[in-house]
């Protein structure tokens, strides 16, 4: 069952076609990555999912409880909340607050009390910020994070920065989740620890996943689809193996024949 | 009730006790009719600092306006307030004007919080020019004149009670799940926004809570002083409130409370130096600058640091 379908989606930017006519489809529970060389529009591609960007032209067709619905134009966090959630290839945590507060955040959505609630401290308030704290401390808890949940995001060691942000995304609570670059700037130790946890996050969330990477010995570990974007557009798709051996993907990172 | 917990009827207590201090002061005759213009002043202060810290200490959006905010909320006040010399139309006053102050704020924030930094700073400012203009322009507020002969009902019972709310209130608000949201706008809007958080509405609710208080600050000022005219609430008003928040905090309410008390404390004791009271005043605020450029408190609270200490214990 597709649950991501994109047709022919286009975004220029001026005279420059950052995407041009690019095709995915992501079926449920797969766990697809798109590489390319710098500059391939791998990000722009993210954006247009997203809603940063809106769409020059094509489709972007999301499975919502069985329904195919067109989020293409959507603002960004209105498709947050029909379910698509995304890491930044440069890290935008909530620097200056707390790893609870970054979660709780992002846990947003999902309140159910209102303004007048807030103010004047209902029950309800109460009940429901003793509910969010509970899910957030579990949700810290499941990534081994929970013993930092009150030091400042900032004040992370690098790759537990990744590693939040990846946490925070899934307390959107997503059905596709897109990681933009999540093992830049790591060293092997914790790319290990990364490719763990985004197997934990497929197998024990269920999860669809999409990523971004360059990093090419994670993407053929632990992808089993993988898509090329050259130049905007989709060379190639397929297995890892296969595209490992994909003449066009070749000449892509390596060049040309002269 | 959950809201009877031990943490809110040990602030209730305490909110009590400076009630009964300073109402006792006054009784005796300890606090003289003159210090007790200071301690109006203060209130009011505080109640501008602490909305205006809503806008641009939690939410991140610098604004210029607030002056204009409390222009609707002190003509509104005023103008009921003259028209029902009661008690109950002094409330009324207050209500419509805070009401009426977050109507234009939403009106005027919807196309203005597009705009960041700088660009949204004239732009207030320039809306609070405009309210300006127009009541220097109305008949019913009688142009540059201005209002005389307000009643006053504003006493420190009064003052004391919406000083009061404005800090429960914004307390509560930052401190809950909307509150967070106006905070991560701050942090990184990007991102906020991708966490499924509609930054327009959490900055427009921010902009029009921010100016309901200040319109219920300019109605106690209106009451207080009897009158008022448009140059009361020009830029230079907006400035003197923005001085506070920043000197107390960007993002601390107990920073705003403070600076608002000390500042109001040093033009106060400045009064007999006439001529170099200006330029006192601004030194000492050059200086604080130079040594603590996050202000006072910074983002903490005077809450965190007991906080901070009962951890200490525990370790």
């Amino acid at each position: 069952m597709s649950l991501l379908t994109v047709e022919k989606l286009t975004k220029s930017f001026g005279g420059l076609t950052a995407v041009s006519n690019a095709n995915m489809h992501i079926d449920k529970g797969e766990l697809v990555g798109l590489i390319g060389p710098n500059g391939a529009g791998k990000t722009t591609f993210f954006n247009l999912l997203t809603g940063v960007y809106e769409p020059t032209s094509g489709s972007i067709k999301l499975d919502i409880d069985g329904e195919q619905t067109e989020i293409a134009g959507f603002k960004p966090n209105n498709v947050t909340k029909v379910g698509l959630a995304r890491t930044f290839q440069n890290i935008r945590l909530f620097k200056d607050l707390s790893v609870l507060d970054n979660i709780r955040i992002a846990m947003h959505q999902n309140i159910d009390y209102r303004l007048p609630s807030a103010l004047f401290r209902s029950n309800k308030y109460y009940e429901e910020e003793e509910r969010l704290r509970k899910e957030a401390e579990e949700l810290l808890d499941i990534f081994d994070l929970s013993h930092k949940k009150d030091e400042m995001a900032k004040n992370l060691p690098y790759g537990e920065q990744r590693h939040l942000e990846i946490v925070r995304a899934m307390a959107t609570k997503p059905v596709l989740l897109l990681l933009d670059e999540p093992a830049a700037g790591m060293n092997p130790n914790e790319t290990v620890h990364l490719t763990k946890t985004i197997a934990k996050i497929r197998d024990e969330f269920d999860l669809t996943v999409l990523l971004i990477e360059h990093d090419m010995s994670l993407v053929m570990k632990i992808c089993e689809r993988v898509y090329v974007l050259d130049y905007g557009t989709m060379i190639a798709s397929g297995k890892p193996e296969e595209i490992k051996n994909n003449k066009r993907v070749i000449e892509a990172y390596l060049g040309e024949d002269v | 009730m959950k809201v009877l917990n031990k943490k809110n009827i040990f602030t209730l207590i305490i909110i009590i006790a400076i009630y009964a201090l300073v109402q006792l002061l006054l009784t005796t005759g300890t606090i003289s009719s003159f210090y007790e213009i200071t301690i109006a002043t203060i209130c009011i202060n505080i109640i501008l600092a602490v909305s205006l810290n809503l806008v641009t200490g939690f939410t991140g959006q610098f604004s210029l306006g607030h002056a204009g905010f409390m222009s609707i909320g002190a003509y509104a006040g005023a103008l009921i307030n003259m028209s029902m010399k009661s008690t109950s139309g002094f409330l009324a006053g207050i209500l419509i004007g805070a009401i009426a102050a977050a109507i234009i704020g939403v009106l005027i924030g919807i196309p203005t919080l597009r705009l960041k930094g700088d660009y949204l700073a004239i732009a207030t400012l320039g809306m609070a020019e405009i309210i300006r203009v127009v009541f220097l322009n109305m008949e019913i507020t009688n142009g540059a004149a201005g209002l005389n002969g307000i009643p006053r009902f504003t006493n420190w019972t009064w003052l004391y009670l919406f000083t009061a709310l404005t800090i429960v209130l914004i307390n509560n608000f930052v401190r809950s799940s909307q509150g967070r949201a106006c905070i991560s706008i701050r942090e990184d809007e990007i991102a906020a926004e991708s966490m499924g958080i509609n930054t327009t509405k959490y900055k427009v609710m921010a902009f029009a809570i921010g100016a309901a208080f200040a319109g219920v600050a300019g109605a106690l000022y209106s009451s207080y002083f009897y009158f008022i005219n448009p140059t009361m609430f020009g830029f230079q008003k907006s400035i003197d409130i923005l001085v506070i928040v920043v000197f107390g905090g960007l993002g601390s309410i107990t920073g705003s409370v403070i600076a608002a008390v000390l500042l109001a404390v040093i033009t106060t004791m400045l009064q007999s130096f006439s001529s170099l009271r200006m330029i006192i005043y601004a030194l000492l605020l050059v200086i604080i600058m130079l040594f603590r450029p996050q202000g006072l408190l910074g983002t903490k609270e005077v809450t965190d640091l007991f906080k901070f200490r009962r951890n200490e214990k525990v370790e």
